[in-house]
Order: structure tokens, then C-alpha cells, then sequence
């Protein structure tokens, strides 16, 4: 790294995004052919969360994130689900009439 | 008893030619008797990289046909007593391997007392890299720190653990390895190229050696000369370290920090 390179922005570390991103798609491929430590149900029940949220919520289908990590002796499921901004045409688009 | 050893990776040019050259020549120099098996059919490569691309009269094909014998087939290597080249074939004809054509070959080398067969596989997961792995005792898989190659990789690790005679028979698993080529220290330090251990940590697998980016290796290309026979390049002797291992040294990882750099070097950048 040069004198220059300092005054620069720091570029963000992509190597840990790339691991990020590999570890991510390895498990869903992994279980996907039925190997691998997470349970072969998960991109299955991935899509029907997405489409049950999807009924109330328009959410994106990057909204819905699963992960299975071992904590000890457990298995941990982890879900998270991001909702779009709070916006007015963002509400569901269900008649409760 | 031989043992079958694919060289295999999913994704193209990432090494796998280069590594079987090195690994068979790495064995064969600790008095192995190797036989090294170029399964891309239709494009025949591994006898450039050994240096014997004018020394080919028959091929792998000719012989699963039986227009010659295996004898005829193999080319003894001129610098190592014990190593055989067996080169692909040219044809266009996908179809021109077949399972029992390649078991006939491989029983035929393990009865004339081959210690190692070394499969060296074609990209992709067709039928080439599906025949070379089918039989294989061990795999080394050769990936580069990037990733599209560490994914690929692991579809790799997937066929060998389904789509194998040990899998099929339940022989109990290919031993798999990883080696990492093309890797870059200083990238690595900098935070964009991805380290050692996380490539074995998504890839879950061991890591049998790691052979630095190094000019050496289009060099010894050129020349026809296996890189592990040049003894001045970091990638030879990271060869070396990876053969020793392979035969059950333990030996630590070299060429993996990034380089010093003096005061003018971080100054003035490099």
C-alpha cells in the first residue's frame, strides 16, 4: 500500500463477502442434494414462509434468510425477515372487506 | 496395492493439468511406479505439460478399442524411470470412454504392479470428469481462492461422495483433499483474496497443499517440464511439500505470509 492508497477510502474487505456469500450457497446446494449438516427441508419451507408472507406483506424473495448453526450441542434455526420500508403502497394487498 | 488418485476441480483452468503433472512426478521421484491418465478427450493437454506431446503414437482411446496394447500406450517418462504418461485421445466422439473400457485399463496397471494411477480429470462434470473420478481411491481437488472455483468445488465433493464405485459398493468414502492453487499471499493479507482456512472452512474438507501464484508456472509450461522439477519456483517446491503429504508427511504450509515490505516499498506502494 502507497502513500496514496491512505488518502483513499478504505474499499471494503471482499474476501470476507465472498465467504460470506460461499457459505450461504454451499449449505443451500448441500441440502439442496441432501448432504450436508442442515436438514433438506430448508429451501422448501424457505418457499412457503416466502409465500405466506407474501400474502400479507410484499416483501422482496432475498427477504427471507434461514440459517442453521450449531450452538454446542444444538442446533439453532435462525429466521429473519426483512420488511420493506413503511410506506403506503407498501400495505398488504389483501381485501379484508 | 495401487491406489487411484483423480485430480479434479469442476471449474477449468484452475490447475488440474498442472497439479497431476507435478503430483505424478513428485510420487514417481520417490522411486513410485505412476501411471498419469489424461481423461479430456478431445482436448489432449497433459502431454504438453509433461513434455512428451511428440512421443504420442497411441492413446487412451486406441487402447479401451483395442487397436493397441497398454504397453504400446504408455509413454515412459525420460527424466523419471518410473513414470508412464498415458495421453488422450484427439476424437471428437464423447462416447469413446466407456466405464468398463476404463476399468479394464486400470485393472491391467495395477496388475503390472503400478503403485499409483493418477486420473487427471476434464472441466465441467460430464462424462470425461465423471469416468476419472469413478474409480478413484482418493480425490485432490484442486480449487482456487475465488468463487465461482470453491462453489464448483463442492458440487465436486458431492459427485465424489454419490457418483463413485466406493460410494456405490459402500467401500467406505474417497478420501478427499484440497489444494489450493493460484493462491496470493498479499492479496490474501489485503482482504480480497479469500485465506486458507476459509475455503476449508466452506469446503469442510482438509487441506493437502497450497501452491502459490508464481511465474514459474507458465514457465514450466512452456518448457514442457512438470513446475515441481524447478527447484528455484515457490509453486516446485510447494509441489514437493503437497507430494510428501500426500504419502503421509507432515510437513507445514510455506509460501502462505505476504511478503515484507520495506520502507521505500510502503511508501511508494508497489
Amino acid at each position: 500500500m502507497g502513500l496514496f492508497d491512505f488518502l483513499r477510502s478504505r474499499p471494503k474487505n471482499t474476501a470476507s463477502v465472498a465467504t460470506e456469500r460461499l457459505r450461504i450457497i454451499v449449505m443451500q446446494e448441500r441440502a439442496a442434494d441432501g448432504r450436508g449438516s442442515s436438514p433438506d427441508y430448508l429451501p422448501m419451507m424457505r418457499r412457503e414462509i416466502l409465500e405466506v408472507i407474501r400474502k400479507y406483506v410484499n416483501v422482496d424473495t432475498e427477504a427471507v434468510d434461514i440459517h442453521v448453526t450449531n450452538e454446542g450441542d444444538d442446533e439453532v434455526l435462525e429466521l429473519s425477515v426483512t420488511l420493506p420500508e413503511r410506506r403506503k403502497d407498501a400495505v398488504p394487498a389483501t381485501d379484508e372487506s | 496395492m495401487t491406489e487411484i488418485i483423480v485430480v479434479t476441480s469442476g471449474k477449468g483452468g484452475v490447475g488440474k493439468t498442472t497439479t497431476s503433472a507435478s503430483l505424478s512426478v513428485g510420487l514417481a521421484r520417490r522411486g513410485k511406479k505412476v501411471a498419469v491418465i489424461d481423461f479430456d478427450v478431445g482436448l489432449r493437454n497433459l502431454d504438453l505439460i509433461m513434455g512428451c506431446e511428440r512421443r504420442v503414437v497411441y492413446d487412451f482411446v486406441n487402447v479401451i478399442q483395442g487397436e493397441c496394447t497398454l504397453k504400446q500406450a504408455l509413454i515412459k517418462d525420460k527424466r523419471i524411470e518410473t513414470l508412464y504418461v498415458l495421453a488422450a485421445s484427439q476424437t471428437r466422439d464423447k462416447d469413446a470412454l466407456s466405464k468398463e473400457g476404463v476399468e479394464r485399463v486400470l485393472n491391467e496397471l495395477a496388475e503390472d504392479g503400478f503403485d499409483y494411477v493418477i486420473c487427471d480429470s476434464p472441466a465441467g462434470i460430464e462424462k470425461g470428469a465423471a469416468l476419472a473420478m469413478y474409480f478413484a481411491d482418493r480425490a485432490v481437488v484442486v480449487v482456487n481462492p475465488e468463487v465461482s472455483s470453491v462453489r464448483d468445488s463442492d458440487r465436486i465433493l458431492g459427485l465424489l461422495s454419490s457418483k463413485t464405485r466406493r460410494a456405490e459398493l459402500g467401500n467406505g468414502p474417497v478420501e478427499q483433499h484440497l489444494l489450493l492453487t493460484r493462491y496470493n499471499p498479499d492479496r490474501v493479507a489485503g482482504g480480497d483474496m479469500m485465506g486458507i482456512n476459509d475455503v476449508k472452512e466452506i469446503l469442510g474438507i482438509d487441506v493437502l497443499g497450497v501452491i502459490p501464484e508464481s511465474p514459474g508456472v507458465l514457465t514450466a509450461s512452456n518448457s514442457g517440464v512438470p513446475v515441481i522439477l524447478d527447484e528455484t519456483s515457490d509453486a516446485g517446491q510447494a509441489y514437493a511439500d503437497a507430494v510428501a503429504r500426500l504419502g503421509g508427511e507432515t510437513r507445514p504450509m510455506r509460501f502462505i505470509d505476504a511478503q515484507k515490505k520495506g520502507i521505500f516499498a510502503r511508501i511508494f506502494g508497489s
